[in-house]
């Protein structure tokens, strides 16, 4: 049995997460794979390590999948997100989302990855030509309404 | 009492570990872990304003109230996906 939400050092795989979810009354699926990119900000990346505090790292997960519900409640939404090192082309994360119309299918999976870099604590550790570097985007702060209304207008942009 | 402090990504790398076990004077709050903490590792300090914390594993605030045995984290800016 595949979990909706799961922090794995595994190589995802988008199928059995698609097949994780219940397509009873759907019409759409879409998929979003994150893959670690050869290049970022000018740097030649080698490969790139992710840590995460994995306790909180799940909850913020489900705690997406509960606000994508909330916001589309015919939509069902998994998330995977792999840590430890990968390489270049590797999948580091995996939503999938259904629903019965494609719009709120592509809406769903593009508020989780938005979501997912705002409040989930996983981290990248850069490795690349000449050095490395621990990336650092956004504060986490799950209440924050101002990021997460952000988030939404993206998703339904 | 005793708290177990929870350290990640560059954070970590700063102080050299990933988790400590530091003596909180009885009504600490999460605010006076950090404090005490950048007495013992300067080179946080800058981290003061960018940061996240949680309570046993859910997110909490620098004025929350810790007790013995509650582990605390505190975490840099994220960067997943």
């Amino acid at each position: 049995m595949v979990p909706l939400t799961a922090i794995t050092t595994a190589p995802l795989d988008t199928e059995a997460l698609v097949g994780a979810l219940d397509t009873t009354g759907i019409g759409a699926v879409t998929t979003f794979i994150g893959l670690v990119r050869g290049h970022n900000l000018g740097r030649q990346v080698l490969h790139l390590e992710y840590e995460a505090y994995e306790a909180l790292a799940v909850k913020g997960l489900d705690r997406i999948v509960s606000e994508s519900l909330e916001k589309w409640p015919s939509a069902r939404v998994a998330i995977h997100h792999r840590i430890g090192r990968m390489e270049i082309g590797e999948a580091s994360v995996v939503i999938a989302a259904a629903s019965p119309h494609r719009a709120d299918a592509f809406a769903a999976a593009r508020y989780a990855i938005e979501r997912i870099k705002q409040i989930v604590p996983i981290w990248k550790h850069e490795y690349f030509e000449g050095g490395d570097v621990w990336i650092e985007g956004a504060t986490a702060d799950p209440d924050n309404a101002e990021a997460r209304a952000q988030a939404l207008k993206i998703a339904c942009a | 009492m005793r708290v177990t402090v929870r350290l990640f990504a560059r954070l970590r790398d700063i102080a050299g570990t990933g988790e400590l076990e530091r003596d909180a004077p009885g009504g600490a709050t999460v605010g006076a872990v950090w404090a005490s903490l950048v007495a013992e590792y300067p080179a946080l300090s800058p981290y003061e304003k960018s940061i996240s914390c949680a309570v046993n594993a859910d997110y909490s605030r620098f004025t929350a109230a810790v007790a013995d045995g509650d582990e605390i984290a505190f975490l840099p800016p994220v960067s997943g996906g």
